[in-house]
């Protein structure tokens, strides 16, 4: 018996296994990273460009910026700008902001969390669906539409109830009127931002609402609780931390917003604590109205405004997507 | 075999739906209250719309409350108090919506006539007597800033989207929550940019590309959440088997994840389009508004929907508000109208085509 060998074939060449990714992968990675990435790129930008154009007004007004409340670009007769005469501060319109959003949430929010409990666990199927696509539509409402109907419809009602309120609360003094002038006053606004969050607020609590664990709603219900009941003892406690955090999204919304203010509001330029007198003013409205006429060293003074009001809203809308996003992990 | 009559069905009885009693109560309770409203109103000094809401709704809350005791006690009379208070709040939710929606017809209506469509306001003022002039020229302004707004913030949205779910990188969580942050940005703040960046330094004037720019910053935080929430759904199999056939990642992404997704993808566009068409903030400051056509995004003024409604509203005439009304019922139904196609878009299952 002749043993012969049978010639192998050629054994492939070996292939190299890798976790290395491809040539093309490498490409993809890298254009979809700078892709993620422009988000940083853009606030990045936005901080640098601001803070380059409004640096020369921090460094004039200093801390007077944000405490005082002059607003004066004095130009001497030559055209040229009287650098130590002139003063910047916003503080007025840093106070009428916070009460404009301050109202803004204290009238919006009860009614955006109460629609909420109302969508996820009272509403029948079909109410439901209607009601949602209405509220999620209103979000896509242009602000200066919600402008020209708190203009024009609004007014006539509101100016009404701001009259009852000081008739019958002018002893608080946020109510008080010192003129007979409610008309285009802060409380008006206030309301028309507040409609202007229930979409954004209501769309949050409700999906907080509908990740509560069904298994501690029906251990409620079996346990005989009635349906108040079962929302103060599973979904309240469940949901308290995420509503906040859609609270405070709505106040950064209402804090930024421009076209709607500005159309409702009469814009003065001095701190008013009386909500139903008619002047008031917040600084993105105020950047409006200035910036047809301003000469280019009051811009810059517009510039570091809208800084200061784009950090304040990326803080609070920071905090607020913090709670939000740590309510939706601790749930599941 | 007999014939055996079938036996009669017991309809079956559901013990949480009213009963016809119940009905008669709730009926009793809402007629009460209505009643008790109007004569109030008509007796003491409380006057005007809000009196009879603000009585309807206190007798309804009371009258209910007391039944319900009657009825089951105290438990079950804070859960209908509590009932009639959430209802109120989606009430009081939905009435805005449905007067903003009203006034728009109402008072827009007026101002729509055939030839809007067809002329600009090149050789009228907004003073004119509403039949003459147009917005051809506003709507496209508002077509042109919307598509090249569009051709800037997609990519950029899809890709953010395509990192936050496929790569998921060292970066997830701080992009995730810059882009978060970014949907926060106020209108008039992109605007403020966009004129320190690029108006000021190289133009030094208005014009379309600039209102593109400063709506793409506003657009990118939408179009990336909504991308990233329908790429999510994306069932991880379909990645797994374009892999296992032996493809790149990038391939696997290119034919297999994104097309399964096309539909949602361009909700996310459409959803993006509708939130700046009528943005107005931005546009006061960068394009201009012209009263003319201009098809060039990068140079001269360029009048657009939100534009018109703002100088119409701002001159303040009769004639002049009819036409921002008219203005802003063309601009809500365009809105409403890729609004509604989103939805539609969005309703279909993913991966369906």
């Amino acid at each position: 018996m002749s043993s012969q060998l049978i010639e192998s074939p050629a054994l492939p060449e070996k292939r190299v296994i890798t976790t290395r990714p491809r040539f093309s992968d490498r490409v993809f990675r890298a254009v979809v990273t700078s892709g993620g990435l422009s988000s940083l790129l853009i606030l990045g930008l936005i901080l640098a460009f601001l803070l380059y154009n409004g640096f020369d007004t921090f460094r004039q007004q200093g801390l007077h910026f944000l405490t005082s409340s002059s607003w004066q670009a004095v130009v001497s007769d030559s055209g040229k700008v009287d650098v130590a005469n002139s003063h910047f501060g916003i503080a007025a319109m840093l106070i009428g902001t916070l009460i404009l959003a301050f109202i803004a949430v204290l009238v919006g929010v009860p009614i955006s969390v109460g629609a909420a409990i109302y969508l996820t666990f009272y509403a029948p199927d079909s109410i439901k669906k209607i009601m949602v696509t209405a509220i999620d539509l209103m979000a896509a409402f242009p602000s200066v539409l919600f402008g020209l109907w708190g203009f024009f419809v609004l007014e006539g009602s509101a100016e009404y109830w701001a009259k009852l309120l000081h008739k019958y609360f002018g002893w608080i003094p946020f109510f008080r009127l010192d003129a007979p002038y409610v008309n285009r006053s802060p409380f008006i606004a206030g309301l028309v931002l507040a409609i202007m969050i229930i979409p954004i607020v209501t769309s949050i609590s409700r999906e907080i609402f509908s990740q509560t664990p069904l298994d501690r709603i029906q251990a409620a219900y079996a346990l005989g609780g009635t349906r108040f009941a079962m929302l103060r003892a599973v979904a309240f406690p469940y949901a308290r931390s995420g509503i906040v955090g859609g609270v405070m999204l709505g106040l950064g919304r209402a804090m930024g917003e421009t076209v709607a203010v500005y159309t409702v509001l009469n814009i003065v330029y001095q701190v008013n604590w009386h909500i139903l007198f008619s002047a008031g003013g917040n600084v993105a409205s105020m950047i409006l109205l200035k910036f047809g006429e301003a000469s280019p060293y009051e811009i810059k003074a517009l510039m570091a405004s809208g800084l200061v009001l784009f950090i304040l809203t990326l803080i609070v809308n920071s905090l607020a997507n913090l709670i939000v996003s740590r309510t939706g992990k601790s749930g599941r | 075999m007999s014939n055996i009559s079938p036996v009669p069905q017991a309809t079956p009885r559901k013990p949480w739906s009213a009963t016809p009693r119940d009905r008669l109560n709730t009926g009793l309770v809402l007629a009460s209250a209505i009643l008790l409203s109007f004569a109030v109103v008509a007796v003491t000094p409380l006057k005007g719309k809000l009196a009879y809401f603000a009585i309807f709704f206190l007798a309804y809350l009371t009258l209910e409350f007391i039944v319900s005791f009657v009825k089951a006690g105290r438990p079950a009379a804070v859960d209908s108090l509590f009932k009639g208070l959430v209802t109120m709040a989606i009430a009081a939710a939905v009435t805005p919506i449905v007067s903003i929606l009203v006034t728009v017809w109402i008072r827009g209506h007026k101002g729509l006539h055939l030839s809007l469509f067809t002329t600009d306001m090149r050789s009228n003022s907004f003073t004119d007597p509403v039949s003459q002039g147009g917005i051809v020229h506003a709507i496209v302004g508002t077509f042109l800033l919307v598509i090249f707004a569009m051709v800037i913030s997609v990519p950029i949205g899809i890709l953010t989207a395509i990192y936050l779910t496929e790569i998921r990188g060292r970066f997830t969580r701080p992009i995730e929550f810059l882009v978060q942050a970014m949907s926060g940005v106020p209108s008039i703040v992109a605007g403020l940019f966009i004129y320190a960046a690029i108006l000021v330094p190289l133009t030094k004037t208005v014009n379309g590309i600039q209102g593109s720019l400063a709506l793409a910053i506003l657009m990118i935080p939408t179009v990336a959440r909504t991308s990233q929430e329908v790429l999510k759904l994306i069932p991880g199999d379909l990645r797994e088997a374009g892999l296992a056939l032996g493809g790149t990642q990038w391939r696997s992404v290119a034919i297999v994840v994104v097309p399964a997704a096309r539909s949602g993808l361009i909700t996310a566009m459409i959803l993006g389009v509708a939130r700046v068409a009528g943005e107005t903030a931005p546009i006061l400051l960068l394009t201009g508004g012209s009263g003319a056509k201009n098809y060039n995004m990068f140079s001269g003024s360029m009048g657009s929907l939100p534009n018109y409604v703002w100088q119409s509203f701002s001159a303040g005439t009769p004639e002049a508000i009819t036409r921002a009304w008219a203005g802003i019922l063309v601009l809500l139904v365009i809105v409403i109208a890729l609004f509604a196609t989103a939805r539609t878009l969005g309703n279909r299952k993913v991966g369906a085509n």
